[in-house]
């Protein structure tokens, strides 16, 4: 056998044979690739119209111009992060074949870090036009943020990651009976991040919950640097700091799951 | 038999070389308030064909289940190949493979797709040779390029068996292999099991409702019932048991009870 092999036994080749596993479902459906394309494109029009008209009549907006589309594709690249995660992942459930997997050499983790790899992938195809979008229709150049965008995208991927990980385990667990959460966990979180608003709009006692969530620190960075041009270095490492506990905390509940779902025996039916 | 007794019979790590290719060690599987597996002991010898047999709800599935490490045991021990399951899964999952109603091959991706990316995480060498082999042996080669979801059910099954068999496993678990294959296609992919197992010395086990091809392939039976053995010796030996001719005669005396029956018989 002659793998590539990292420390702890984890095997690059393994992990390429489900990376490409998903290249190729991606390439047999074309409604797939579009999907992929379509939501976000259709995001950053909207809202982008929407500053556009806002811009014409508030003079805050006028001058924190791109804070709104800015947010709709970080907030994007949060989203998608974790759907592209999580959407490799139910293709496995859908497929019915999460037994063959579990049955094969593939260890959890080299899984995870395929499904990582994939939601890279995924989000690139959606996010990139998007980004291309915004420039030539809006004028706003997201790549002009520099290496700021650098440290709002690892923050935002990482905790769409841990997103990711944990309602995969929670579907691994409980079957597609839950694969709503997979939707909508997310759409739970963006009030308390701050997407749209600065954290000072929220009651106190609901500022100290959403400085618990990483996003809710990038959220607040974009704003720093369009409207006053400042990077804020402290909000970016203390976002890294509770996204690497998150981070931890979802592998290790995705391991808790699946010995769960190995108790309740739900690896072998899958279903509702 | 004292726990101490058992636990001295269980193979050491000394013994791993020689022990069974499977070893199963009163294991005991409960789902809630079902005892799906109720303390059930055997040991495969490697090389053997062993036919796993029973009604629905007998248990076949849970066991099979238990010894792949998909369902973890609520007591009880399964040793693989040598190795503890689950804990030293990793060990031992290269080695061996199954076929199961209960799993798919993804379905829209090609035969080969499907082939590849199951012979790259089994790490197979030489695999675009590997597969052209099972695509002749297995006579896949005519839709070899096709969506797995647009074949037929026997196309399926036997590329489900080209999947089980990719990484020439030393042990293979097979649930029902040839449901859903017309009576020529399933008796030629006995015959290929047949084969695999004589070429590799390889282990089999397989749950199966078709008599008949228990009978043909299997040197030994074990029958459940509710969880737990009713009957395990080869084919000829239980026939002889109940007193009956075929194995599906058999079949019908354990569903229905009359097992105390038969064995009056038979003594």
């Amino acid at each position: 056998m002659t793998e590539i092999s990292l420390h702890r036994g984890i095997s690059l080749h393994r992990i390429g044979a489900m990376i490409l596993r998903y290249w190729y479902l991606l390439l047999s459906s074309w409604p797939r690739l579009l999907e992929l394309l379509y939501w976000p494109a259709l995001q950053v029009i909207t809202w982008g119209f929407l500053q556009l008209y806002i811009a014409q009549n508030a003079n805050f907006f006028a001058r924190a111009g791109g804070t709104l589309i800015g947010a709709v594709i970080l907030w994007d690249i949060l989203f998608r992060g974790q759907l592209g995660f999580s959407i490799s992942f139910l293709e496995e459930m859908w497929a019915r074949n999460l037994g063959n997997l579990m049955m094969s050499p593939l260890k959890p983790i080299e899984f995870l870090l395929s499904l990582m790899i994939m939601s890279l992938i995924r989000l690139a195809i959606g996010v990139i036009p998007m980004t291309l979008l915004a420039l030539f229709l809006f004028h706003f150049n997201v790549y002009a943020l520099g290496v700021p965008l650098i440290a709002f995208f690892c923050n935002l991927i990482f905790t769409s990651w841990s997103v990711g990980i944990f309602v995969s385990g929670l579907v691994l667990r409980n079957g597609l009976g839950a694969e709503s959460i997979v939707w909508t966990l997310m759409f739970g979180i963006m009030p308390l991040a701050c997407v749209y608003y600065p954290v000072s709009v929220l009651p106190v006692w609901l500022q100290y919950v959403a400085w618990t969530l990483p996003p809710t620190y990038v959220f607040e960075g974009m704003r720093a640097l369009l409207i006053e041009n400042t990077f804020r270095t402290d909000l970016m490492l203390s976002a890294l700091a509770i996204n690497a506990v998150l981070l931890v905390a979802s592998f290790g509940a995705f391991l808790a799951l699946l010995r769960s779902a190995r108790m309740q025996g739900s690896l072998l039916s899958g279903g509702e | 038999m004292t726990e101490n007794d058992k636990a001295s019979s269980w193979p050491t790590v000394a013994d791993r070389s020689l022990s069974a290719a499977i070893a199963v060690d009163h294991l005991v599987k409960v789902y809630k308030q079902t005892r799906a597996v109720d303390d059930i002991s055997f040991s495969l010898p490697r090389g053997s064909i062993t036919g796993l047999l029973g009604g629905n709800g007998a248990g076949k599935t849970t066991t099979i289940a238990t010894i792949m490490g998909l369902v973890l045991p609520t007591s009880g021990r399964v040793q693989v190949l040598g190795h503890r399951m689950p804990e030293e899964s990793a060990s031992v999952l290269g080695r061996m493979n199954f076929e199961s109603p209960y799993v798919d091959m993804p379905m829209r991706l090609t035969v080969r797709q499907n082939l590849t990316v199951f012979g790259k995480l089994y790490a197979v060498k030489n695999l675009s040779d590997r597969i052209a082999e099972l695509g002749d042996d297995l006579d896949l080669t005519e839709f070899i390029d096709r969506a797995n979801g647009k074949l037929s059910a026997g196309q399926k099954t036997r590329v489900a068996l080209a999947k089980a068999l990719i990484n020439q496993p030393e042990l293979l678990l097979l649930d029902e292999p040839t449901a859903s294959l017309d009576p020529d296609t399933a008796d030629w992919v006995r015959g290929h099991l047949e084969r695999y197992r004589k070429a590799n010395n390889a282990t089999i086990l397989l749950a199966s409702h078709n008599m008949l091809e228990v009978e043909r392939l299997c040197d030994r039976v074990i029958i459940m019932k509710r969880g737990r053995i009713e009957d395990d010796d080869t084919p000829e030996a239980i026939m002889a048991r109940y007193n009956r001719t075929t194995l599906e005669e058999v079949f019908l005396d354990v569903a229905r009870g009359r097992v105390n029956g038969a064995q009056e018989v038979a003594r």
